[in-house]
């Protein structure tokens, strides 16, 4: 019993599981990637694509169960740092007079707390932005090409029907809940220059946390070697740009473009 | 002939009278410190200095002054041992610095290392660790078996020996934001760990050290990696990741 208590408070282990949540959350971030780069794709077709993904996300169950590991992950990885960054500070109470951190490591590496707080922060605001706004808000339905029909969640219209309540009632019945068009509260939401501009300054901190993150996660859990170590540096700095820049340029072409 | 040059500096040292006084930095100045004179053979011209004024001289820990017994340390200049690399204090050079330079001189920061006068700290955390599983035990029966006699595959030998050059310096402890043992520890569970002779003890040895280095007050590694840059015999990072790897695998069957 007494060394599963010191398990629990040691700092390895909780390196650990800051690496597995983090790594997890990597994964999450190309599945969410993925699912943006959609709204690039352009006209009806796009649109109708895009909104049956958010159909598909907010209603498969398989997809449940990996949005409430992420969630988790989400605020465990926060609740983790928080307690390894108030640890970090109580090893050393007295501080230097004048110290050179920059000559021997990397500035991203010495605020991954300050940077992880503002990506919560900022993932706060993004869920209110659209999570929250397509769940509970006056979201606009989606409609057929043509305009006059409301449609279903299969991404099937109904001539003649109506919304009432969020569902598509036709001759008093009804055919169960109407597709909501998240396409275009994303793309009313980025003519704010504003939140785009929020949205960049976001992946621009993830961006650095990554810098270090991605491989510093691999290092706490002991994966990192002679022979892959570098490897996985390169990726991680390949996946620390690579991927917040194109979640970023999608606020930034939608501003431009629509 | 080199170029024996002599330079005036001026010093800003930590002078702490005891554990328990409030230390500051007291600014000396410096004149005529030859180039070619070690950094302690700077200290000690300032305390030859200050004893001819009627002050107190600095107490600094020294022995061996040619890099191997690791207990010179000095924060200097926002690093450990200095601005040179791969170096203790007792091998850092007055030619590092020109004329007119001002230097910082203060004790290793660490909740685990006590100040205990001027740049002296009470280092001992460090016994302790060992003495948790730095180890390996024999039976000293009189017919030791030669270690020789075990053949060890040459790249792990040479790893387990890079592993096995840290002095204990600290200098890891000092540059590390978190003032974290991570790099020290990792160096004496290796020279164990990647050696037949280790491998009896090394679950024990591994949940014990890392155990006995948060319990001495240590921070968490937060891999930065400022311990392998400043560290004066280039111990790696990739012990770490053994570390890590060897403790999540001794806490899962132990
Ligand atoms: C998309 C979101 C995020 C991703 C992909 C991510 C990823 C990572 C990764 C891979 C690491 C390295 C883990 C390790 O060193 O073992 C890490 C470390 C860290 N993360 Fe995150 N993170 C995210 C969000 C957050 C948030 C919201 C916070 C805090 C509110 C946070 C705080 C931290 C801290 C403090 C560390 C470093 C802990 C230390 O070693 O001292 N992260 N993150
Ligand atoms: S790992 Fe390097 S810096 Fe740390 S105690 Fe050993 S020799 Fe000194
Ligand atoms: S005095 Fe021994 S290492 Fe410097």
């Amino acid at each position: 019993m007494s060394e599963a208590k010191g398990l629990i408070k040691s700092h390895t282990v909780k390196k650990y599981w800051m690496g597995a949540t983090g790594l997890f959350l990597c994964l999450f971030l190309v599945g969410h990637l993925a699912g943006n780069l959609q709204l690039f794709l352009d006209g009806y077709e796009g649109r109708l694509q895009f909104n049956e993904y958010a159909v598909f996300m907010t209603t498969n169950p398989a997809v449940k169960i990996l949005s409430y590991v992420t969630y988790f992950s989400i605020l465990f990885h926060a609740v983790d740092g928080l307690v390894i960054t108030i640890n970090n500070r109580k090893a050393r109470p007295e501080g230097y007079a004048y110290s050179k951190p920059s000559a021997n490591s990397l500035w991203s590496s010495r605020n991954m707390g300050i940077l992880g707080t503002v990506i919560f922060v900022y993932i706060l605001v993004h869920m209110q932005n659209f999570w929250y706004e397509y769940k509970f808000g006056e979201t606009p339905y989606m409609m057929s090409e043509d305009g006059q029909s409301p449609m279903l969640l299969d991404g099937s219209s109904v001539n003649g029907g109506m919304i009432e309540n969020g569902e598509v009632v036709k001759a008093g019945e009804s055919l169960g809940p109407a597709m909501r068009d998240l396409y275009a509260i994303v793309i009313e939401s980025f003519q704010e220059p504003i939140l785009v501009a929020f949205y960049v300054l976001g992946m621009i901190a993830i961006a650095f946390h990554l810098i270090h993150g991605f491989q510093s996660g691999f290092q706490s859990l002991g994966l990192k070697n002679r022979k892959y170590g570098p490897m996985i540096d390169k990726l991680g700095y390949a996946f620390a740009i690579v991927v917040p820049l194109l979640f970023a340029v999608i606020p930034v072409y939608l501003f431009l473009v629509k | 002939m080199s170029a024996d040059k002599a330079i005036n500096i001026t010093l800003k040292v930590w002078r702490q009278k005891n554990a328990d006084a409030k230390g500051a930095l007291e600014t000396y100045k410096l004149d005529g410190v030859s180039t070619s004179s070690s950094f302690l053979e700077m200290m000690d011209q300032l305390n030859e200095q200050l004893i001819n004024e009627g002050g107190s001289p600095v107490q600094f820990d020294h022995d061996c002054r040619e890099g191997i017994c690791g207990s010179c340390n000095m924060y200097i200049n926002g690093q450990p041992h200095g601005p040179a690399s791969l170096n203790t204090t007792c091998q850092l050079h007055m030619r590092s610095f020109k004329d007119g330079d001002t230097i910082y001189v203060e004790p290793w920061r660490a909740k685990a290392f006590p100040v205990i006068k001027d740049l002296v700290v009470d280092r001992s955390a460090f016994d302790r660790i060992q003495q948790a599983g730095g180890f390996v035990s024999v039976n000293t029966s009189g017919n030791t078996q030669d270690a020789n006699a075990i053949p060890i595959e040459k790249d792990n030998a040479d790893m387990a020996f890079d592993a096995a050059t840290c002095i204990g310096c600290g200098a890891c402890v000092a540059a590390c934001k978190n003032a974290s043992a991570s790099l020290f520890v990792a160096a004496k569970v290796s020279q164990y760990a990647l050696l037949p002779q280790g491998q009896v003890e090394a679950k024990d040895r591994v949940l014990n050290m890392v155990k006995q280095a948060q319990k001495e007050g240590f921070g968490p590694c937060s891999n930065t990696g400022a311990c392998e840059v400043e560290c004066p015999k280039g111990i790696s990072l990739e012990n770490i990741a053994r570390m890590n790897r060897e403790y999540l695998a001794a806490s899962l069957s132990k």
